[in-house]
C-alpha cells in the first residue's frame, strides 16, 4: 500500500479505506456515491457551496484526515469547498478512475474498453468521452450511471480529440492511421477524415472554433486545420515528437509541447510561426528525462502548466516572460492535467505512480496524492 | 539558441509556401549482402529484406512529412554477393543518392567509405556493430545507427549487476566475431564489477544447424559442457556465430539463467517492444511487410529517418547541408525508445538505449538507473569520449 500523500509531506497518514488499487473501491461504497451523483444532477444548477463544517461531519471517514494539520488549515482557509467530480483514464487498468475533489477520495472505478487514454466531457456535461484505443472508438460515459452506454465511431486507435465550442463535432486524433477523424456527435456518425502527418496526437481547437490544430509525433509538425473546408492552410515544423497544444484564452497563441525535443513552442496562430520557445532545466536533471507533454493554462492567460514526463515534475510558466518559475514535484511521469473549474486546483495524472497529484493554484504548491488504476493517463473535470 | 530559432521561424513560412512547388527529390541508396545467415532457432531466421524493410517504412513516414514540405524520398536497394565488389555497387547507387544505408561487413564498409569520400556521399552504417569502425578505422563520412558490441554488452553488464547476478560463467564460440563480443563481456564485467569465474570454449566442429534428431544429442552435450563449473550465477554465452547459444537455455548443468548471445540478449530493437509509442511504428511496420520488426530493420528505419530529420529541419535536400545539421549540436532523432537520440560527435555513433529481450518480451532497458554520468546516460554504453582512439578524418 503505498502513501497517498505527497513525499513532502512530513508524516503519512495511515491509509484511506478503498485507497491502493483502482478496483478496491467498489459501486458498494454507497454514502459517498450518491453523494458524487447529486453533485453531477445538479452541476449545471446554482448549488449553495457546502461548508467546511458540514464536509467534516457528513463523512466518518474524513475525521481522520482531518486530524492531519495541513488540510484542516486547507479546508478551513478555503471557505466555499466547492466539489467536483474528476475522471482519470487508466491507460493499463482498462478503467476510469472517478475522483471527488472535495474528500478527494476515488468514489468509483468504471470499466472501460482496451487502452483507455483521452478524455473529456461533452459540452452538455452529461458524457464523458474516453478514446479506447486499442478497441478503435471512444466510448461513452454517461455522467450520472457513471457507466458506459455507447461508443462512437472514432477510426483506427483514437488517441486525443478535440470538439468545437458548440459540442456537435469531435475531431479525433488516429495515431495508426495518419488521420484526423471527424465525427457528429449528434447522431454518432463519421463525417469524414482528414489526412495528416504520421501518428497524430495533440488536438485542440481555436475559441473561436474556426481553426483545429493536430500535432503529427513522427512528421514533428502542427497542423492548422480549417475547420469549415476540413483542409490544411498550414504546417509548422516544431520540435520532436508533439504531443499536446493548448491555446491561449484570448487566441493570441497555441503552444505545443515537443517530448523528444524537451520544449514547447509557442506558435502565433495568425502567422503560422514559432514565434518563442519555453525551454526546461532543472538541476541534477539530465536533459533526456524532460519531456513536456500536459498543458495547462489559467483562464487569466497569465500561468502555464507543463507536464514534465519522467522528470516527474510540472513547470510553472510565466506566460508573458515564456520563463520556468518554479518547478512542482509531482508523481511518476506526469502526463495530462485538469483544472477544477474554479481554478483552485489542478489535478495531474502520473503514470507510473499510479496516482494523480492535486496541485494548490493560488499556493503553487502539491497537497495531496490520490491511488488510482494503473497508468493513469488522462483527466477530465465535469465543468 | 537565437540563430537555431531564428531559423526555425524562417522555416515556418518556407515550409508554407513550398507547398505548391514540385517536390525535391531525396535519393536514399540501401547496400547490403546477399548471403543469409543461418540461426540455430528456424524462427530467427531473417527475412530476405531484413534491415531495408525498415528503410522501406521510414521511407513512407518521410513522405508523409514530406508532402507538407516539397520533399519527396526514393528508395533504390542494391544487395552484393560473396565475392562481389561493394564499392562497384555503392559507386552506382551513388550516381543517384546522396546518402546510402549500408549491412556490410566492416572491412567492405571500410573500402565503399574510402572510395566515396571524395564525392561527399553520407554513409549510414546499419549493420556492423564491430568496435574498429568507431575507433581505430572510424570515418567522417559514415554515421552509424547499429550499436557497438561494447555498447551491446555494457547493456547486458549493467542489468546483471543490477540484478546482483554479478559471477558470470563465460562460455566463447571459436569464430571471430565470438571472440570480440567476448571482449566486450569481459569490459563490461570489468566496468560494472562482476566477475567472471570461469571462461569456456565452444569449439565449432562443423555441422548442421537442421538435422532431424538433433534435441535428443543436443540435451545429452549441454549438461556435460557445463558441469563442473565454479559457483555462479550467471552464465553468458559469446556465439555472434549461431552455434551453440540457443542450445544453452535449460540445459546448463546447474539451473542458471543464460544471457548474451541466448537467453536475455541485447538489441537495439525488438518485434516485442511496444513501449513509448512504438506500437503505432510496429503496426505501420506489419502492415507493410507482413512480417514483424528486427534490430536490423529498426537501425535502417532509424538511419533513413535521421535524414528526414535533417531535410526537415534544414528544409533541404542538400547533402552537405544535411550532413552538416546531422553532424552539428542541434540534431537529435525520436525513435520510439523514450528518449532522443543524439550523435556522439566524436565518433559519429548514435546514441541509444538497447533492450534486452528474451525473443518474447522486453525484460529491461538499459542504461540501468543509477548509472551515472556527467554528459549523457546513454554514454555509460560502450567507450566514452576519453576512451576513444577515433580520429574523424
Amino acid at each position: 500500500m503505498r502513501s497517498s500523500w505527497h513525499r513532502d509531506d512530513a508524516a503519512p497518514p495511515p491509509p484511506l479505506a478503498g485507497e491502493g488499487w483502482g478496483e478496491g473501491v467498489s459501486a458498494s461504497d454507497s454514502p459517498r456515491e450518491e453523494r458524487a451523483l447529486s453533485r453531477i444532477a445538479s452541476c449545471d444548477a446554482m448549488r449553495p457551496p457546502p461548508q467546511a463544517g458540514e464536509v467534516k461531519t457528513a463523512r466518518g471517514q474524513m475525521s481522520r484526515i482531518l486530524a492531519t494539520p495541513l488540510l484542516v488549515t486547507l479546508i478551513l482557509a478555503a471557505a466555499p469547498a466547492h466539489a467536483f467530480i474528476a475522471y482519470v483514464s487508466n491507460e493499463k487498468s482498462n478503467t476510469v478512475t472517478v475522483i471527488d475533489t472535495d474528500s478527494w477520495t476515488v468514489t468509483k472505478t468504471i470499466k472501460v474498453g482496451q487502452r483507455p487514454r483521452g478524455i473529456d466531457f461533452t459540452r452538455d456535461a452529461k458524457f464523458v468521452m474516453v478514446a479506447v484505443g486499442d478497441d478503435d472508438t471512444i466510448q461513452m460515459i454517461d455522467a450520472k450511471t457513471q457507466s458506459v452506454v455507447d461508443s462512437l465511431p472514432s477510426g483506427p486507435d483514437p488517441e486525443l480529440f478535440a470538439q468545437d465550442a458548440a459540442g456537435k463535432i469531435l475531431y479525433v486524433a488516429n495515431e495508426n492511421d495518419n488521420t484526423v477523424t471527424v465525427i457528429d456527435l449528434e447522431k454518432r456518425v463519421r463525417l469524414g477524415d482528414i489526412q495528416v502527418g504520421v501518428e497524430p496526437e495533440g488536438m485542440t481547437i481555436s475559441p473561436d472554433g474556426k481553426t483545429l490544430i493536430n500535432t503529427s509525433e513522427t512528421t514533428n509538425m502542427a497542423h492548422f486545420i480549417d475547420t469549415a473546408s476540413r483542409q490544411i492552410v498550414a504546417n509548422v515544423l516544431v520540435d520532436a515528437r508533439p504531443r499536446f497544444a493548448e491555446f491561449k484564452h484570448d487566441s493570441s497563441e497555441v503552444w505545443v509541447s515537443s517530448e523528444i525535443g524537451g520544449t514547447v513552442s509557442i506558435i502565433d496562430p495568425r502567422k503560422h510561426e514559432v514565434i518563442g520557445k519555453v525551454t526546461f532545466e532543472i538541476p541534477g536533471l539530465r536533459k533526456e528525462a524532460i519531456q513536456p507533454v500536459g498543458i495547462g493554462m489559467t483562464k487569466d492567460d497569465k500561468t502555464a502548466f507543463v507536464a514534465l514526463g519522467p522528470a516527474n515534475r510540472i513547470a510553472v510558466v510565466d506566460v508573458a516572460s515564456r520563463k520556468v518559475t518554479k518547478y512542482l514535484l509531482v508523481g511518476q511521469r506526469v502526463w495530462h492535467m485538469a483544472f477544477t473549474p474554479d481554478e483552485k486546483y489542478l489535478l495531474t495524472t502520473n503514470g507510473v505512480s499510479n496516482d494523480v497529484s492535486v496541485i494548490d493554484v493560488a499556493a503553487q504548491k502539491v497537497i495531496k496524492t490520490i491511488q488510482v488504476g494503473e497508468l493513469p493517463w488522462g483527466i477530465a473535470i465535469a465543468p | 539558441m537565437i540563430r537555431w530559432l531564428a531559423g526555425l521561424i524562417g522555416f515556418g513560412l518556407a515550409a508554407t509556401s513550398a507547398l505548391a512547388a514540385e517536390p525535391a527529390l531525396i535519393g536514399v541508396g540501401y547496400l547490403g549482402v546477399a548471403a543469409p545467415r543461418s540461426t540455430l532457432s528456424l524462427i530467427a531466421q531473417p527475412a530476405e529484406n531484413d534491415g531495408v524493410a525498415g528503410a522501406r517504412l521510414a521511407i513512407d513516414d518521410n513522405n508523409t512529412t514530406g508532402k507538407f514540405l516539397g520533399q519527396r524520398f526514393a528508395l533504390e536497394e542494391r544487395r552484393v554477393k560473396e565475392g562481389e565488389d561493394p564499392v562497384q555497387a555503392a559507386t552506382a547507387l551513388a550516381e543517384k543518392n546522396g546518402f546510402i544505408i549500408t549491412d556490410l561487413p566492416a572491412d567492405a564498409l571500410l573500402k565503399v567509405s574510402d572510395a566515396l569520400r571524395d564525392r561527399g556521399t553520407l554513409l549510414f552504417n546499419a549493420g556492423a556493430i564491430d568496435e574498429r569502425l568507431r575507433e581505430a578505422d572510424c570515418r567522417a563520412n559514415v554515421i552509424h545507427t547499429a550499436p557497438t558490441r561494447a555498447m551491446l554488452a555494457d547493456a547486458l553488464g549493467q542489468y546483471l549487476v543490477w540484478k546482483k547476478w554479478s559471477r558470470w560463467l563465460l562460455v566463447v564460440g571459436s569464430h571471430d566475431e565470438d571472440k570480440l563480443f567476448a571482449d566486450a563481456l569481459r569490459r563490461a564485467a570489468a566496468r560494472f564489477g562482476a566477475k567472471i569465474v570461469q571462461e569456456k570454449t565452444f569449439e565449432d566442429k562443423g555441422g548442421a544447424r537442421r538435422t532431424d534428431s538433433g534435441v535428443t544429442l543436443i540435451q545429452r552435450q549441454m549438461p556435460v559442457f557445463t558441469q563442473g563449473a565454479p559457483a555462479y550465477d550467471v552464465l553468458v554465452a559469446a556465439d555472434e556465430s549461431e552455434v551453440f547459444g540457443g542450445y544453452l537455455p535449460y540445459r546448463t548443468w546447474d539451473p542458471r539463467p543464460v544471457a548474451g548471445s541466448a537467453g536475455l540478449v541485447p538489441r537495439s530493437w525488438d518485434a516485442s517492444q511496444d513501449q513509448w509509442g512504438a506500437i503505432q511504428m510496429q503496426n505501420r511496420f506489419v502492415k507493410l511487410n507482413s512480417r514483424r520488426m528486427t534490430a536490423l530493420d529498426m537501425q535502417a528505419w532509424t538511419a533513413v529517418r535521421m535524414i528526414g530529420e535533417a531535410t526537415s529541419r534544414t528544409n533541404s535536400g542538400d547533402v552537405t547541408k544535411v550532413t552538416d545539421f546531422i553532424k552539428g549540436p542541434d540534431f537529435s532523432v525520436a525513435a520510439f525508445k523514450g528518449t532522443r537520440l543524439t550523435l556522439r560527435d566524436w565518433n559519429l555513433q548514435l546514441r541509444q538505449p538497447i533492450l534486452l529481450v528474451d525473443g518474447r518480451m522486453v525484460v529491461s532497458v538499459s542504461p540501468q538507473e543509477g548509472f551515472l554520468h556527467q554528459v549523457s546516460e546513454l554514454d555509460t554504453l560502450g567507450y566514452d569520449r576519453p576512451e576513444s582512439k577515433c580520429k574523424l578524418k
